[in-house]
């Protein structure tokens, strides 16, 4: 397990008990109203500065945000983690830190129904542009529909 | 917008770049706006390859899925086969037989060649050359065989199991030897051919994306080498056995379109010094 005592140390300082490490995982959690700030944090201030990916996943009682970052030094991950609110996912997006984002969030919104607030071209990437619903989501089965 | 020059009147147009068009290597689609010849603005339209990969995996097993990811980047077969095992096994806990390994380096690593031959082929094709392009495929079919040889598929290959591998390299051995022989001459002759060659001077200076910029966007891999940035995954966080290997890793210095063009030359050169010493 890497160690990830400083940052968790400095993060608590700036943020306090918004930023928190479940025990025996080596994850980050956050609370989804800091996010901008918690990520220009970690680009600036620690190794982290390289957007990796960044996703979601459908749980019975939220959508969890998964971020992933990468220190190109020693080539280790940082993941990051959010829950969302189930009936109307959103948080805010990371373009103005990484444009790597752009496309990413515009994947999650598409396939998982997450809303980026201030992004700037929230549009469908992969689906057709008039399709309905969100495909990963776990309450979308897959049925032959009868094509018009 | 609307222009008076003389008695011209100019006025912007949108040009579809369709999915379809030899130029864009794969379905890829770009919204050009233009003005006469230049093209003032650009909007990617991508997902035409959107085939529903994680929707289906979520109906199928672990092993199911294995040939799936042969079609993720499908001149890359092999390389992906690879990944997505290594996840699978570290959700595990499991390990690999090392020669089980030593095998998924060997035609990884072949897997790389053949992956940059087709993109330097396309180079040397987008400026009308043919011959440019024959060269690097006939170095690329010799790679194919000898994957057809192993797993019985020259682009589709699911060439992993999860915990190893599914046949030995006895047969395959030889032939890969033949390879080396051929590659090096082959190789010299259409890197000549190209490299030295005027008319492809031209890619350079063009579409220069510089470190910042490629950290930024998230460019990984070689495009991210061209732009300067000293990282490979291979070196940084090794995985497989690739701790135990010496090779240099080239990097560019402007990131321009020839940048990442020979950079592509310089890594199967990398590569194929990699690949003597693991066999």
């Amino acid at each position: 397990m890497i160690d990830r005592t400083e940052i968790l140390e400095k993060s608590k300082e700036r943020f306090g008990e918004k930023v928190y490490r479940p025990e025996g995982k080596d994850e980050i959690w956050f609370a989804p109203e800091i996010v901008l700030d918690f990520c220009q944090f970690l680009k600036s201030e620690t190794e982290y500065n390289f957007l990796l990916d960044l996703t979601a996943v459908d749980y019975p009682d939220s959508f969890q945000m998964v971020y992933h970052l990468l220190s190109l030094e020693n080539g280790s991950c940082l993941k990051l983690c959010s829950n969302l609110d189930k009936e109307a996912p959103k948080i805010a997006s990371l373009y103005p830190i990484w444009k790597a984002a752009d496309m990413m969030e515009r994947e999650t919104y598409d396939l998982m129904g997450i809303v980026f607030e201030d992004h700037p071209n929230l549009k469908r990437v992969l689906c057709p542009d008039d399709f309905e619903g969100h495909p990963l989501r776990k309450d979308y089965i897959l049925q032959p529909v009868a094509r018009r | 917008m609307l222009r008076q020059e003389g008695d011209f009147r100019t006025q912007e147009f949108l040009l579809n770049m369709g999915p379809q068009h030899p130029s864009t290597h794969g379905v890829y689609r770009a919204i050009l706006t233009m003005d006469g010849e230049y093209v003032v603005h650009l909007e990617n339209v991508v997902g035409y390859l959107h085939r529903g990969m994680e929707k289906l995996a979520e109906t199928r097993t672990y092993t199911q899925f294995i040939p799936y990811t042969d079609r993720l980047d499908y001149l890359a077969g092999i390389l992906n086969n690879w990944g997505y095992c290594l996840t699978v096994e570290k959700a595990l806990g499991l390990e690999v037989p090392e020669k089980g390994e030593y095998i998924r380096v060997i035609l990884g690593e072949l897997q790389r060649i053949a992956s940059h031959l087709v993109m330097l082929a396309s180079f040397a094709l987008d400026l009308s050359a043919w011959t440019g392009w024959m060269y690097p495929f006939y170095d690329r079919e010799k790679i194919l065989d000898l994957f057809e040889l192993y797993c019985g598929s020259r682009l589709t290959t699911t060439a992993t199991r999860i915990g190893g591998q599914p046949t030995f390299l006895c047969r395959v051995q030889k032939a890969v030897g033949s390879i080396f022989r051929l590659s090096p001459g082959h190789h010299r002759f259409a890197s000549n051919l190209v490299t030295g060659n005027e008319i492809f001077q031209g890619p350079k200076g063009v579409a220069v994306v510089d470190r910042d910029m490629a950290l930024d966007y998230g460019f990984t891999g070689p495009n991210l080498r061209a732009s300067g940035v000293n990282f490979d995954l291979r070196k940084a966080a090794p995985y497989g056995l690739y701790g135990r290997f010496e090779f240099d890793v080239p990097l560019g210095e402007t990131g321009d379109n020839f940048d990442r063009y020979y950079l592509r030359i310089l890594e199967m050169g990398t590569v194929l010094a990699h690949r003597q010493a693991s066999l």
